[in-house]
């Protein structure tokens, strides 16, 4: 493995542009690839934001008449929820993390010019961005979007059934396939990149653990994203050629559907093949941000470092043998539940050290309330509370009851949802400045991760309690069960709850575009961290370093170093001589 | 700001706690016979996970107010971790995941690793596009053939479901639109689907398994209370999901062979 010498190798040695196209749209430089990404992210995640308010408005008030949509329809509703996955998945919590931050930093925290491969990287970035209108577009054909949820279950997802399993389920798929070879292709540079292009010094284990985190999810979404294109293929070919890959004999309102001989179950295997990565996808670059924040912020080493980077591979490697474990209930063979199972609480071990060496970091450490902090901290609050869920699903003895209520919604929610996100906003409150070169306004920042963190436990904490209750998901009414009629309250207050942390989002984005405009002027380094983004200019130029290739010294995480003159020791820093 | 980290964090936590512990929302009273070791093993984890909720909240919202900058310390201690420590608590998490798994397997065994008992009454349930039907096999202990191709899902009862009224099996096969059962005696359920996949879900029975085409089913359960028990759908399975629910009439086995004979003598 390589690590390259000043202006080696040449494949990723180009001129800066010069004109608006190449600079800005068509562009070769992985920060402003990165960029393109975070705003893509960022305008799905308020489409999916959108969608999800719709959907509380319905669950409450069916039959309210909203300004230019009506009434919405239960039809609508199960579109509305699975766009919302679908978008809230593909588009925001793999496409911010890795495709906008991973971009951006990976290659400077590395002490790289930029990624391995410029022009596959352009390329991935404008097949994801081709994605997302081709999923927007089923919005606007004939039937509308697709109702088959964003796990689009095979045969359902397989039929022409019904309005919406029409041209817009071909648009989903096909939306998910496109999205697969973009981020295919965005793996093989962040896995090429993290291997060959790191300057001279940064060993593997003096990698931030945000690299780390970014080289992890990229093997992953390699191994994962080739199988969901294969499976999407599949569908496609079964709802357009004739074939019966995931369709058995089946009679819709008992007419015969031409279909014959295929397994509904293989849909299930090789979309929770992909699907049970995907959640480490989401989820373990916030891991390594929070990491890193904790550290900077608590103004101490992180605790266990090496302990972090072994727990995260094992995470990576565990979250390929656990999908069964969304197959309990399926008729998959109960015996490998058990084998699932055991699996799946296995995970929860690296993820206990995790948050054990979060607690450390915090240990004795001197604590900075900055913005990117407070995010971290309800990070690792959200992760706990989201975890701890998941060994009840994970025991197919209880799964029985839990399986499709409630409970997996809060679950899934708090740890893949808002725990990424709240990785999302604590990158970007942290990252702005280098970005931007400008500071986001702090009072509003600490309004937001209040309004957000207190209405995330609001929204999804009673989710639990209606879930033990029998509360069932995608359920456009509760109407016509008795049993999930008596949870209409907490139902109320989920909405209630919803409304005010959807309009308290609207400070974040103001506060984003109003302070790269009017933000306080931020020096190279305003959180006096030590990784080699805060080395260079602010934002950085074309090539990363002005020139100059970096050269590390020193570990990521050297804070409180005794004897040093500041409190923390720059990775390009000289070597520092104290021992621990 | 630590200190107001703290009172949130830690609101936030006994809040969230005192309605498990409170249990104002619950599952329905079982009526199965796993129901109370299903239950006995919901307290058990919910008492082990809870305490590791509430220990890892109280502690994150102590750690940050206690080591708030300004606070006691003058300078963050410096240490890289403590390698004996990661090897406690890993040692420490393995053991509560793996032995709370261990703890719940028999269950999951007794339930799904055998058949259902020689005396158990059968009844096979089909679940289609919004509706579930259920079968019993009549005096013969045998289910007639089904067809697809005779399917008439707009005529219900055995036309839904596609009977083959020419196979001799089939003669005294009984349709229904609700699940009658007798108390006390194991029911082996055979799960079908036409159309999509559906999944059966009684919950005062802790019971629920996917209907999927192409696939017949074998499950059991025994309820052990009289009553009335909802039954609905699990699965999304188009736009009716909603309202594709039924009803389960758990009866003594004198009324359940009433019951049966009566439906018996209608279809003569």
């Amino acid at each position: 493995m390589a690590t390259h010498e000043s202006g080696l190798p040449g494949v990723h040695a180009h001129a800066a542009p010069q004109g608006f196209i190449r600079k800005w749209v068509f562009s070769l430089d992985h920060k402003v690839i990165g960029l393109q990404y975070y705003f893509l992210a960022l305008a799905a995640v308020f489409v999916g934001m959108f969608l999800s308010l719709l959907m509380r408005i319905h669950l409450i008030w069916p039959t309210a008449t909203l300004p230019f949509l009506g009434e919405i329809q239960p039809a609508t509703y199960l579109s509305l929820l699975t766009m919302h996955g679908t978008i809230m998945v593909f588009f925001v919590l793999t496409t911010a993390p890795q495709g906008g931050f991973g971009n951006y930093f990976l290659p400077i925290q590395i002490g790289a010019p930029d990624m391995a491969f410029p022009v596959l990287n352009m390329l991935s970035f404008w097949t994801t961005f081709l994605g997302f209108i081709v999923l927007l577009a089923a919005f606007f054909v004939t039937g509308g979007a697709p109702l088959h949820g964003w796990t689009g279950y095979a045969p359902l997802s397989a039929l022409r059934s019904m309005p919406g399993e029409e041209l817009g389920a071909d648009l989903w798929i096909t939306s998910i396939a496109i999205f697969c070879i973009g981020a295919l292709m965005g793996a093989l540079n962040f896995i090429t990149t993290t291997l060959d292009m790191r300057a001279k010094g940064m060993s593997m284990m003096r990698m931030p653990l945000t690299v780390w985190s970014w080289f992890i999810t990229a093997i992953l979404g390699l191994l994962a994203f080739g199988v969901l294109l294969s499976a999407g293929i599949l569908l496609l070919m079964d709802r357009n050629l004739g074939t019966s890959f995931f369709v058995p004999l089946v009679t819709l309102n008992g007419q015969l559907t031409g279909h014959k001989g295929g397994s509904p179950l293989l849909w299930q295997h090789l979309f929770w093949f992909f699907g049970h990565p995907e959640v480490y996808i989401a989820i373990l670059p916030a891991m390594g941000l929070c990491s890193q924040l904790l550290s900077v912020f608590s103004r101490k080493p992180i605790f266990g470092y090496k302990a972090m980077v072994y727990a995260m591979l094992s995470i990576g490697f565990l979250g390929f043998m656990v999908w069964g474990h969304h197959m309990f209930m399926s008729g998959m063979s109960p015996y490998t539940a058990f084998a699932f199972s055991i699996m799946t609480m296995g995970i929860g071990v690296p993820s206990a050290i995790k948050t054990f060496n979060w607690l450390g970091t915090l240990w004795h450490g001197r604590i900075r309330f900055t913005s990117p902090m407070l995010f971290a901290i309800g990070f690792v609050s959200l992760f706990v509370t989201g975890g701890i869920s998941g060994p009840f699903l994970a025991q197919p003895v209880l799964d029985i009851y839990l399986h499709e209520t409630y409970f997996v919604i809060a679950h899934f929610h708090l740890i893949m949802g808002v725990a990424s996100i709240f990785g999302i906003f604590a990158a970007t409150y942290y990252w702005f400045p280098k970005m931007f070169g400008r500071m986001m306004n702090e009072t509003l920042a600490k309004l937001h991760f209040w309004l957000t963190f207190v209405g995330a436990y609001a929204i999804f904490m009673p989710m639990h309690y209606s879930g033990m209750a029998g509360q069932l998901r995608r359920y456009s009414q509760g109407t016509e069960v008795a049993w999930i009629k008596a949870l209409t309250p907490i139902q109320v207050f989920i909405s209630i709850a919803a409304f005010i942390t959807i309009a308290s989002q609207f400070i974040f984005l103001f506060n984003l575009f109003w302070s790269m405009a009017k933000g306080k002027k931020a020096s190279d380094n305003p959180w006096e961290a030590t990784t080699l983004e805060w080395t260079t200019a602010t934002p950085p130029p074309h090539d990363n370093f002005g020139g100059r290739t970096p050269v590390v010294h020193n570990g990521p995480y050297e804070y409180s170093v005794p004897g040093a003159p500041k409190d923390f020791v720059m990775q390009s820093d000289p070597e520092i001589k104290a021992k621990h | 700001m630590g200190l107001i980290l703290l009172v949130v964090i830690w609101l936030i936590t006994f809040v969230s706690t005192y309605f498990f512990i409170a249990k104002t929302w619950w599952l329905p009273v079982g009526a199965s016979a796993a129901a109370a070791g299903i239950d006995h093993h919901f307290t058990v984890s919910f008492i082990l996970m809870g305490a590791v909720f509430v220990a890892a909240q109280l502690a994150l919202g102590f750690l940050v107010w206690k080591y708030r900058s300004g606070g006691t310390a003058s300078t963050a201690e410096y240490s890289h971790g403590n390698a004996k420590l990661e090897v406690v608590w890993t040692v420490l998490t393995a053991v509560l995941f793996v032995g709370m798994n261990l703890m719940s397997s028999s269950i999951w065994a007794s339930e799904r690793f055998r058949a259902a008992e020689a005396n158990a009454v059968h009844v096979e349930v089909t679940g289609m596009q919004f509706a579930w039907y259920f079968r019993y096999p009549g005096p013969d202990g045998k289910f007639g053939l089904t067809k697809p191709e005779l399917e008439d899902a707009s005529a219900g009862g055995e036309a839904a479901l596609g009977l083959d009224t020419k196979d001799p099996a089939s003669k005294d096969d009984v349709v229904s639109g609700v699940m009658v059962v007798p108390v006390n005696r194991e029911v082996e359920v055979i799960l079908r689907a036409h159309d999509v996949i559906h999944s059966f879900f009684v919950p005062a029975m802790r019971f629920k398994q996917d209907a999927v085409p192409g696939l017949a089913i074998h499950m059991h359960f025994t309820p052990i209370q009289t009553g009335e028990f909802e039954i609905a759908c699990a699965e999304l399975c188009g736009l009716g999901h909603y309202k594709m629910h039924g009803m389960l009439k758990v009866v003594s086995q004198e009324e359940f062979d009433k019951w049966l004979a009566a439906r018996e003598a209608e279809k003569q």
